[in-house]
């Protein structure tokens, strides 16, 4: 068994579809070799990777923290929709050092930091920092999350179907996997929230808005999912296996979902995780512009636009949330980037 | 070669009707199927609070209680030929291609989304001279001297690039490099033709920070793609075969690596003429990303269907420019088509 000579090269890359191609082969050769699956494997280099695994403990971290929201929100802070207004000076709108005393000219440039309020609180509403960014990670994630979950649906569906069928239906599929890259998503994603009316298949509200956005994210980014797995495909539905089961007279939709689907997972997990930051980064976005997650609802993006006008005064407003953006979209770059080169032969025992 | 134009042409076009019909689809059925009726969709298109005559009014004029085939006939004509609205006694003309009539401010769309596309197009050029020369070099660097400090630097800088929103980037620009510690003016667009210089300093930060998100996916892309060339058997022959390093890092290893970048190129410099929504909130800078936005603030439907009209059109045009550029840049598109 022969060690890893050095620490997977995070952008140590090839030619994505190649990489991992190469994987599921070196899969059975090594696994016949050594006894070790393809997994045990990367598990192993992955184990040996710091960077990768403190991101991805952040990544843990991060998503245990938006579940237990309410939890943290209850133990270290205050409801994120509650109002602290003792803390603000009025004619100012900032939160004070010294409530007991109110003075304009005795703001605080860091929010008012305290025990009870850990990133201080809002200007203006004085509503606790710390708990609206906890809460801002559930919606995040969700966003996220479930868009990536349709990106991978759809971009599975068609490239598998593309790459195993080939001829006009792989044509079709690949001019559309075109057209829809020729989209400007942010345009139509604002274009969308703007036509699309209150109440549609009984969502309303912030549920519609989700809704809206992940139907956006699915919907134009499937391609890039869908140009791996077709890829995958291509070379898989050669392979012998592949011909036994066509030979024992196994159902095309037997040998595409039994068959080669399952050597398709680790690909697509991997691709998956790269997707998930930058769906965070869009949602962020839309909120920031205004047509994302509507308040009172905590949302990183809408904290920052409402930091705008105070970035001078009130800087640790912008910070937090920016940084809660930053931290969580570079831990699951890190983690996604590790895990790639895990699974990547290529940069290989 | 001839062959490859007709055909890449022919692609492009077909990619344009595509769209063209896609944003019909959205801003025109997708409504109807959620349940709109042509008077509520009349009320997105006319802004403001209208009165019932005036709604009514508007379903007639632009044809909303027609059926959907119907309507995007009108929609395509328009585009093509112009069109005419009718207000009581008043006419108005819409000459094509007629993006849409605003009925907010009283006039066709082109007209003012041409007013702001120069600021777009500052914007837009400008970052990507910057993102696309930064990018590749420091990629190239990283590749050439793998391991090293500067590589581990350059990459680690790249990371949090493409992590970092660019309105928190941006406005920490702003907080620091202008307010803070005043290196540039706060000022609005100035017109490149009527003082450059002004123009410059307005426009340099705006291009350093859209371009800083971009570069660094360059940078990563680049990189990955000449490590990987460089592993091949030719790249050991050029220089087996004496060639300085210099030329074989350029003329043989970054060549092939160029190919897909100039792809996402196109992609990304026509997604930026469209409207570089964030950065020209960030900066205040009054292009057509900011025309969307004030659009969409506004209920101002028309324009927001123009811009992404526009905004598509771009990406189109973009990429059928790097298409015809493919054979320059590779030979076997040439021999191929």
């Amino acid at each position: 068994m022969s060690a890893p000579s050095h620490a997977p090269d995070s952008a140590e890359q090839a030619e994505q579809t190649d990489a991992v191609n190469v994987a599921t082969q070196a899969r059975e050769v090594r696994g016949d070799s050594d006894n070790r699956s393809l997994r045990q494997i990367a598990w192993q280099r992955l184990r040996k990777d710091k960077v990768a695994m403190v991101s991805g403990v952040v990544v843990v971290l991060l998503i245990l923290a938006a579940i237990c929201a309410p939890l943290l929100a209850k133990w270290f802070g205050a409801p994120p929709t509650q109002f602290h207004q003792d803390l603000i000076e009025p004619s100012t709108g900032l939160p004070m050092k010294d409530p007991a005393n109110p003075s304009p000219f005795d703001t605080d440039p860091w929010g008012a930091i305290s025990a009870e309020h850990l990133l201080g609180v809002e200007p203006v509403t004085g509503r606790d920092l710390f708990s609206r960014i906890v809460y801002g990670a559930q919606i995040s994630l969700l966003v996220a999350f479930l868009s990536t979950v349709l990106c991978v649906v759809l971009g599975t569906l068609l490239g598998i179907v593309a790459g195993y069928k080939g001829g006009w239906i792989d044509t079709v599929i690949s001019r559309a996997m075109d057209v829809f890259l020729a989209f400007p998503l942010m345009l139509f994603a604002i274009a969308l929230v703007g036509v699309i009316p209150e109440g549609v298949l009984g969502l309303t509200g912030n549920g519609l808005r989700i809704g809206v956005i992940v139907f956006i994210i699915g919907f134009f980014n499937w391609p890039y999912i869908a140009r791996i797995v077709r890829g995958q495909t291509l070379s898989l539905r050669e392979r012998e296996f592949v011909e036994a089961a066509r030979s024992l007279g196994a159902s095309n939709r037997h040998i595409l979902f039994r068959e080669i689907l399952p050597n398709l997972v680790t690909p697509i997990i991997v691709y998956s995780t790269l997707l998930i930051p930058t769906n965070i980064l869009f949602e962020a976005a839309l909120s920031f512009l205004g047509v994302g997650i509507n308040p009172p609802t905590p949302s990183w993006g809408k904290m920052l636009s409402d930091a705008v006008p105070l970035y001078e005064n009130a800087p640790y407003f912008v910070v937090f949330p920016g940084l809660a953006i930053f931290v969580t979209v570079l831990a699951f770059n890190l983690f996604g980037d590790g895990l790639r080169d895990a699974f990547d032969p290529k940069t290989s025992d | 070669m001839l062959n490859y134009i007709l055909r890449r042409l022919g692609a492009g076009l077909l990619l344009l009707a595509v769209v063209t019909a896609v944003t019909f689809w959205i801003f025109y059925v997708l409504p109807r199927w959620a349940g709109v009726t042509p008077r509520g969709m009349a009320a997105m298109y006319v802004g403001k609070a209208p009165t019932p005559e005036a709604l009514d009014a508007t379903v007639e004029r632009l044809g909303l209680d027609q059926p959907v085939a119907m309507q995007f006939l009108e929609f395509v004509r328009g585009l093509l030929l112009g069109q005419e609205f009718t207000f009581g006694r008043e006419t108005v003309e819409c000459a094509a291609p007629c993006l849409g009539y605003s009925f907010t401010t009283n006039s066709p769309v082109l007209p003012q989304l041409l007013d702001r596309l120069p600021v777009t197009a500052s914007l837009a050029f400008g970052a990507a001279i910057i993102w696309i020369i930064g990018g590749v070099a420091v990629g190239v660097l990283s590749a050439v001297k793998k391991g090293s400090f500067f590589d581990r630097l350059a990459m680690g800088t790249a990371l949090v690039g493409v992590s970092m929103p660019i309105y928190f980037t941006g406005l920490l620009a702003l907080a620091f490099l202008v307010h803070k510690w005043e290196l540039f003016p706060v000022s609005r667009y100035v017109p490149l033709s009527e003082d450059p210089v002004a123009w410059f300093q307005v426009m340099f930060l705006p291009w350093v920070t859209l371009a800083f998100l971009h570069a660094a996916q360059y940078a990563r892309q680049t990189r990955a793609g000449m490590l990987e060339v460089l592993g091949e058997d030719y790249i050991r022959t050029a220089r087996a075969k004496g060639l300085s390093e210099r030329r074989v890092i350029f003329k043989h290893a970054l060549r092939p690596t160029l190919t897909p970048i100039v792809t996402i190129f196109g992609l990304d410099v026509g997604l930026v003429l469209g409207g570089a929504i964030l950065t020209e909130t960030v900066f205040s800078l009054n292009g057509i990303g900011a025309y969307a936005i004030d659009a969409i603030v506004g209920k101002d439907l028309p324009v927001v269907l123009g811009v992404t009209l526009m905004g598509a059109v771009f990406i189109v045009v973009c990429n059928l420019v790097v298409d015809l550029l493919y054979p320059v840049l590779d030979p076997r598109v040439r021999i191929a088509g």
